[in-house]
């Protein structure tokens, strides 16, 4: 919770549109696999993607989708104490998709003495925990997607929702080597849209004097391309703003999108 | 070929026999000998291996051969959970196949050199369309590295050539010799 308060106090302090869905992820053991077998996962919220320093994340809302459409239900489920960790058994040919979905609304306000207030949860709670006198009050919606991709075998074709802000990548996320542009196009609520702001680390940066962040921005088709030079697991998170809430007691929707993604050597 | 055999009917059959005749008295011939060097180390597996003709695009025009384990491990798993080691033949070509593929894939080989004749016409080298090809071979080993060593080539053949390209680890000298 603490880890939540201090990337609010960011939010609110500065214009880090990233910030309520930075390092927070999900990472498979493997991405492309030949034969049906486990994979495990761990799960944290944490300084920088992938270092496991922080707190575990709850996956009460994770959902595991064979290729077939059916669910997998993870099994050997720990929640530790810096991370959250499940193995999932992949029986099936073709790609599996794991997704976290999560939405709420946050607010801030002043009280009486001026003293500022943060506040995150459901739309009840919210009625509940913010008093009818608040000043200041700034009420948004947040919508957030995480999800990683495992394959068996032959990649198969992915579908989105059409709902809050996805992904559809040109190459498949279990296809990525080094070296080869891939052409990323995020949709919000189905469409693809200008202006998505998307940020990549790759892990591993304990050991690297710099995140190496990439930004990107997308273009009036909703595109962009990267380039990713190496090999490694790599965070992807998109961010996107608008007013289109489904609860007017918020004005402003946050919509965010968290993807993992293994890039392989040639 | 491949398409139009198992459409045969009995009275085809002689045609059929004197056609594959004539076609192999010219067919090409790709022979490929393939070094697997000694390696020392405590604990040596013998590695994965595949073969293929590869455009220059990179994508696979033909499988030759793929040598890997198809029994099961200890665990009692399936030995083609290594596959995908071979990565770069694993997303060009082999996750797109049914496994084991009919005299394609067989039992992982010894150190040594290993000698493979591929005829033109006759599975698994069936028709090469002419163009410049590469023979890719890769190699990967449990508890070892992974390498892939290229020989370029021009099909169909005018004149009997040798090509070599010498791998670095896992792979010792790969010679194709090309016959018209």
């Amino acid at each position: 919770m603490k880890h939540i308060v201090t990337l609010l106090s960011l939010v609110l302090g500065a214009s880090v549109s990233a910030a309520h869905a930075h390092g927070v992820w999900i990472a498979p053991s493997s991405t492309v696999l030949s034969a049906p077998q486990f994979v495990t996962f761990d799960a944290a919220s944490s300084s920088v993607p992938f270092m496991i320093d922080h707190r575990p994340l709850v996956i009460d809302a994770l959902s595991i989708i064979a290729p077939d459409g059916s669910k997998v239900t993870p099994v050997n489920v720990m929640k530790g104490e810096l991370r959250t960790v499940f193995d999932a058994k992949l029986e099936q040919q073709g790609t599996y998709r794991l997704e976290l979905l999560r939405s709420g609304f946050r607010a801030s306000w002043k009280d009486a003495e001026n003293k500022p207030k943060r506040f995150m949860g459901t739309a009840e709670a919210l009625a509940k925990e913010v008093p009818t006198d608040a000043k200041d009050l700034q009420v948004t919606e947040t919508d957030s997607r995480m999800e990683n991709y495992v394959t068996v075998g032959k990649p198969s074709a992915l579908k989105t929702t059409g709902k809050g802000l996805e992904l559809v990548a040109a190459t498949h996320p279990n296809d990525l080597v080094t070296g080869e542009p891939v052409e990323l196009t995020f949709l919000v609520d189905g469409k693809p849209t200008e202006g998505v702001e998307v940020a990549i680390i790759r892990s591993q940066s304990r050991y690297r004097n710099s995140t190496d962040e990439k930004t990107y921005k997308t273009d009036r088709n909703g595109k962009l391309k990267v380039t990713l030079p190496d090999a490694g697991m790599y965070w992807l998170d998109a961010d996107f703003k608008d007013n289109k809430v489904t609860n007017k007691v918020a004005k402003e929707r946050s919509l965010a999108y968290v993807i993992t993604l293994e890039v392989l050597p040639q | 070929m491949r398409k139009w055999v198992p459409a045969l009917s009995p009275g085809w059959v002689p045609a059929l026999v004197a056609g594959v005749f004539t076609y192999q008295a010219n067919a090409g011939e790709i022979s490929v000998k393939v070094t697997l060097p000694q390696i020392n180390t405590s604990e040596y597996h013998r590695p994965y291996v595949a073969i293929w003709v590869e455009k220059p695009d990179q994508s696979v025009q033909q499988n030759l051969s793929v040598w890997y384990s198809q029994k099961k491990t200890d665990k009692g798993e399936q030995s083609d959970k290594w596959l995908k080691d071979l990565r770069q033949w694993w997303r060009k070509s082999g996750r797109d196949q049914s496994l084991p593929m009919d005299g394609v894939t067989g039992a992982t080989r010894a150190v040594g050199e290993h000698a493979l004749t591929f005829v033109e016409g006759k599975e698994p080298l069936a028709s090469l369309p002419a163009g410049q090809y590469n023979i890719a071979v890769e190699s990967a080993r449990e508890k070892g590295g992974r390498e892939i060593v290229r020989v370029p080539f021009t099909w169909p053949v005018k004149k009997a050539e040798t090509a070599k390209a010498t791998g670095q680890s896992e792979l010792g000298d790969i010679v194709v010799n090309l016959k018209p």
